[in-house]
C-alpha cells in the first residue's frame, strides 16, 4: 500500500461529506417539527445555522480542489472527488430547503396553523430517510440501494398531490385562510426539492461505483 | 525495383564474402602458430624441462628450470615496480588532475610511452643501470619491463577509475568523506576488477619481451639467486637456442615457447573472464 | 514551525556563467520544500550550494548568505565535512557505493567516528527501517548494494543519507530513474522522513512537487519567481509565470 497520506486524505473528506448530510438532514428535520410545534425559537436557529453548512460546503469543496491540485486523482478516486464536489452542492440546497420551511414557519408566526400537520411530517420524514439511507449507499458503494432511493421520490411527489389538493381544497372553503394555507403548500414543495435532490444525489452514488452517468428518476415537477 | 533490390543483395553477399574471407586469413595464421608452438613445443616438454638447467653446448638433456626461474624473478619485480607507480600516476590523472595542464601532459608522455620501441627502453636502462654499474642484471631487467608495463598500467588505472561514475564520488564527498577517503574506499572499490585486469594484461605483455632483456638481464646457463647477476629468461633463451647450431636447443626453444604462449593465452583468458563477470 | 535555511541575495556563477541571481527565500524546519522549474532554471545550481557540492569543481563562486540555523554556509574557513555531515544528499541516478549493503550504510557512521560494532549495527538498522527497506532486505544485508533494484538502491542511498542523522536532507531529482511504483515508494518515504527531517528536493515533474511538498519554489532563468505554500501553487499561483508554467502552457 504506498501514498497512505493520500488515501487517508480521502477517507477523511468521505467524514465529512457524512457530516454534512448529519446536518442537514437534522436541519430538515428540526425545521418540520418546528413548524408542527409552532416553535419559532428553534426556526430562527435554524435560519441562523443554514451559514454553517454554507461553511463546510466550501471547506469540502476546497478540501477537494486540494487533493485534485496535488494528488492528481485518477479513476474512482477522481469519481469519488467529482461526486462529492456535487454532492455538496445537493447537499447545501437541501439546506436552503430546510431554512426556508423555517421561514415558513417564522412567516406565519403565532398564527395557528390551518390545520394539524400530518402528511407533511411523514413526507419530511421519508425525504430525510431517503437522504440517510442515501448517504449510507455512497459509503457501502451500494447502487442497488442508490437505484431503488430514486423510485421512492414517486412517493413523496404523490405526499406533494395529497397535500396540496388537501389545501387548496380547504382554501376553498375559507379564503380568509389563503396566505397560511400557501405558506403550508410552499413547505410541502420545499420538502418535494429536498427529494428531487436525493435523487441527483443517489445519481452520483451511480456515477461514482460505475463511471456512467445515468438519470434515474425524471420528476413531474 | 526488383533489379535494384536484387543488386544490393548482390552487394551484401560480396561484401560479406571479402569480410569474412579476411578474418578468416587472419585467424589462420593465429591457428597455424599457435598449432606449430603446440605440436614443437609438446614434444620438448619433459621432467627435465622444468627442473634442469641447460647442459653445455653440444650435449644432449638438460632443462630451462633457471630461466623459469628467471623469468618469473624478472617478471614479479617489474610488476613490483611498475604497477604501484602505474596506479598512483592514473589516479592522479583520474582524481586529482583531470583536465588540469599537467594531467594532459602526463598522458601525452605515458601515450608516446607506450609506442616506444621496447628495443629503445632496454637500449636506455643499459645506458642508466647496466653500464653505470658495472653489469647486466636482473634488476635491470626488471626495470625494463616495468617501464614498458607503466604506460600500459596508467593508462587502463585512469580508465577503469573515470568508470566510476562522478556520482559516486560527490555521494561519498556529501556524505562528509574527504578525498582521500572517497579515492581509496570507494573508487577504488568500484575499479578493483578492471584494474586488477589491466595488470594481468600488462604482465601478459611484457612476459613476452626479448628485445629489452637483451640489454639488461642478458642470460645465464646456470641457477642464479643474485637479483645483481645476469640472469636467464625464457624469452632469451628462446632467441639465443633458436639461432644456435644444435638440434636439441631447437627443441628446448620450442618448448619454451609453448610455455610463455600457454602462459600468456592463460592470463589472457583469466582477465576476459574477469571482465566478463564485471559486465554481467 | 521556525526557519531552517534562510537564503538572502544569493548570486552564484559558474566561471563567467551567472547561474543564479539574487535568489531571496526561506524554508521551514520539517516541511518538505520542492523546487520546480524548467531544466536549466537553476533548480538543481540551488541544490547543491546547499550543501556546498560546487566547491568540487574549481571556477565556483558564490555570493550572498545561506544561513543554516541562523549560521552563514559560505563563510571563508567553514568545515564543509562538518556541514555535509549536517546536510545530507541524494542524487538523481542511484549511487550506491562498490560494497554490501550493510557497508554502503556504515560508511557515513564510520567517517563520523562510529567504531562499536554494536552501535554500527543498531545504528545500520534504524536507518534501514527508517527508510522502509529493512524487511525487504534484512536477510542479505551482506550482499553487494548493486544486487538491489534500482528502487532499492535508491532507498538505500536515502538510509545512508538518513544514518549519520543530519539535519537536513537535499534530494536532486530522486525519482527521475524509477519506475512509477518504486517512484511512489519513495514519495511515501519522503513523507515519512519529514517527522524527523527537513527535506529540500529539486524535481522536473511537478505532480510530485504537489504531491510530497508543502511548500513549492518556482525557478526560471536563475531566478525565484514564486515561493509559496504548495496548495497555492497549485491552486492559485500569484505570478503567471508560474501559472504558465504549472499548467503547460510552456516550458
Amino acid at each position: 500500500m504506498t501514498r497512505e497520506a493520500y488515501h487517508k486524505a480521502l477517507k477523511d473528506l468521505e467524514g465529512e461529506l457524512q457530516q454534512m448530510a448529519v446536518m442537514v438532514g437534522s436541519a430538515v428535520r428540526a425545521s418540520m417539527d418546528a413548524l408542527k410545534n409552532r416553535d419559532l425559537e428553534t426556526s430562527k436557529r435554524i435560519v441562523h445555522d443554514d451559514i454553517q453548512v454554507n461553511r463546510k460546503r466550501f471547506e469540502i469543496e476546497e478540501r477537494c480542489i486540494r487533493i485534485i491540485a496535488t494528488q492528481q486523482p485518477m479513476a474512482v478516486d477522481l469519481r469519488i472527488l467529482a461526486a462529492i464536489i456535487n454532492i455538496i452542492t445537493d447537499l447545501e440546497r437541501i439546506g436552503d430547503h430546510a431554512e426556508g420551511t423555517a421561514k415558513i414557519s417564522l412567516a406565519i408566526g403565532e398564527a395557528p396553523l390551518v390545520k394539524p400537520l400530518v402528511d407533511l411530517p411523514k413526507m419530511a420524514e421519508k425525504a430525510v430517510s431517503m437522504l440517510e439511507r442515501c448517504m449510507k449507499a455512497f459509503l457501502d458503494r451500494d447502487i442497488e440501494t442508490a437505484r431503488q432511493i430514486c423510485n421512492e421520490d414517486d412517493e413523496v411527489d404523490a405526499y406533494y398531490d395529497q397535500i396540496y389538493k388537501d389545501l387548496v381544497l380547504l382554501m376553498i372553503e375559507n379564503p380568509k385562510i389563503i396566505k397560511d394555507a400557501t405558506y403550508l403548500i410552499w413547505a410541502a414543495h420545499n420538502i418535494e426539492r429536498i427529494a428531487d435532490r436525493v435523487t441527483n444525489i443517489a445519481e452520483r452514488v451511480v456515477y461514482m461505483v460505475t463511471g456512467k452517468m445515468e438519470e434515474m428518476n425524471v420528476s413531474k415537477y | 525495383m526488383r533489379l535494384h533490390y536484387q543488386k544490393r543483395k548482390l552487394a551484401n553477399y560480396v561484401a560479406l564474402t571479402v569480410s569474412v574471407g579476411s578474418a578468416a586469413f587472419g585467424i589462420i595464421f593465429l591457428f597455424w602458430i599457435l598449432k606449430d608452438v603446440f605440436t614443437f613445443g609438446f614434444a620438448a616438454l619433459n621432467v627435465d624441462f622444468f627442473t634442469q638447467v641447460s647442459a653445455p653446448p653440444g650435449e644432449s638433456g638438460g632443462g630451462m628450470a633457471h630461466a623459469i626461474l628467471g623469468t618469473l624473478t624478472i617478471t614479479v619485480l617489474a610488476t613490483a615496480f611498475g604497477v604501484p607507480a602505474g596506479i598512483l600516476a592514473g589516479t592522479y590523472l583520474s582524481e586529482y588532475g583531470r583536465k588540469s595542464k599537467t594531467a594532459s601532459v602526463v598522458r601525452f608522455v605515458s601515450d608516446i610511452l607506450v609506442s616506444a620501441p621496447s628495443i629503445v627502453i632496454g637500449v636506455f636502462v643499459y645506458a642508466i643501470l647496466v653500464k653505470p654499474f658495472g653489469g647486466f642484471s636482473a634488476i635491470a631487467g626488471a626495470v625494463a619491463l616495468a617501464i614498458i608495463m607503466l604506460p600500459v598500467v596508467v593508462r587502463t588505472a585512469e580508465e577503469m577509475l573515470k568508470l566510476v561514475p562522478d556520482a559516486t564520488r560527490e555521494a561519498a564527498l556529501a556524505l562528509g568523506a574527504p578525498h582521500w577517503k572517497v579515492t581509496v574506499s570507494v573508487v577504488y572499490r568500484g575499479a578493483l576488477r578492471g584494474i586488477v585486469t589491466g595488470i594481468m594484461l600488462a604482465v601478459a605483455r611484457v612476459s613476452g619481451e626479448t628485445a629489452p632483456l637483451l640489454f639488461t638481464s642478458f642470460n645465464n646457463s646456470f641457477w642464479n639467486f643474485n637479483l645483481t647477476e645476469p640472469t636467464a629468461t625464457l624469452t632469451v633463451t628462446i632467441f639465443n637456442y633458436a639461432m644456435g647450431p644444435y638440434e636439441d636447443w631447437h627443441q628446448m626453444a620450442w618448448g619454451a615457447a609453448l610455455l610463455i604462449t600457454a602462459t600468456v593465452l592463460l592470463v589472457t583468458i583469466i582477465s576476459r573472464i574477469i571482465v566478463r563477470g564485471r559486465a554481467g | 514551525m521556525k526557519d531552517k535555511f534562510t537564503i538572502k541575495n544569493l548570486n552564484f556563477w559558474y566561471g563567467d556563467k551567472h547561474a543564479l541571481k539574487g535568489i531571496n527565500l526561506s524554508m521551514k524546519e520539517r516541511e518538505v520544500t520542492a523546487l520546480i522549474g524548467p531544466s536549466g532554471c537553476g533548480k538543481t545550481t540551488f541544490l547543491r550550494c546547499m550543501n556546498r557540492m560546487h566547491d568540487l569543481y574549481p571556477g565556483n563562486r558564490y555570493e550572498g548568505e545561506i544561513l543554516l540555523d541562523g549560521k552563514n554556509l559560505l563563510e571563508k574557513g567553514l568545515d564543509l565535512i562538518k556541514l555535509r555531515s549536517r546536510v545530507g544528499m541524494v542524487f538523481q541516478k542511484p549511487t550506491p557505493f562498490p560494497m554490501s549493503m550493510y557497508d554502503n550504510i556504515a560508511f557515513g557512521l564510520k567517517l563520523m567516528g562510529v567504531k562499536s560494532k554494536s552501535e554500527l549495527t543498531s545504528r545500520v538498522e534504524k536507518a534501514l527501517k527508517d527508510s522502509a527497506l529493512w524487511e525487504e532486505i534484512k536477510d542479505r544485508l551482506h550482499e553487494p548494494a548493486l544486487s538491489l533494484s534500482g528502487g532499492q538502491q535508491q532507498r538505500l542511498c536515502i538510509a545512508r543519507a538518513v544514518a549519520v542523522e543530519p539535519d537536513v536532507i537535499l534530494m536532486d531529482e530522486p525519482c527521475s530513474a524509477l519506475d512509477p511504483v518504486a517512484t511512489a515508494k519513495i514519495e511515501d518515504l519522503i513523507t515519512d522522513l519529514k517527522q524527523n527531517y527537513t527535506v529540500v528536493i529539486v524535481t522536473h515533474n511537478m505532480q510530485q512537487a504537489a504531491r510530497v511538498s508543502q511548500y513549492t519554489g518556482f525557478f526560471m532563468l536563475g531566478e525565484v519567481i514564486e515561493f509559496d505554500t504548495t496548495e497555492k501553487i497549485f491552486t492559485a499561483p500569484a505570478n503567471k509565470l508560474t501559472e504558465d508554467y504549472i499548467t503547460g502552457r510552456f516550458g
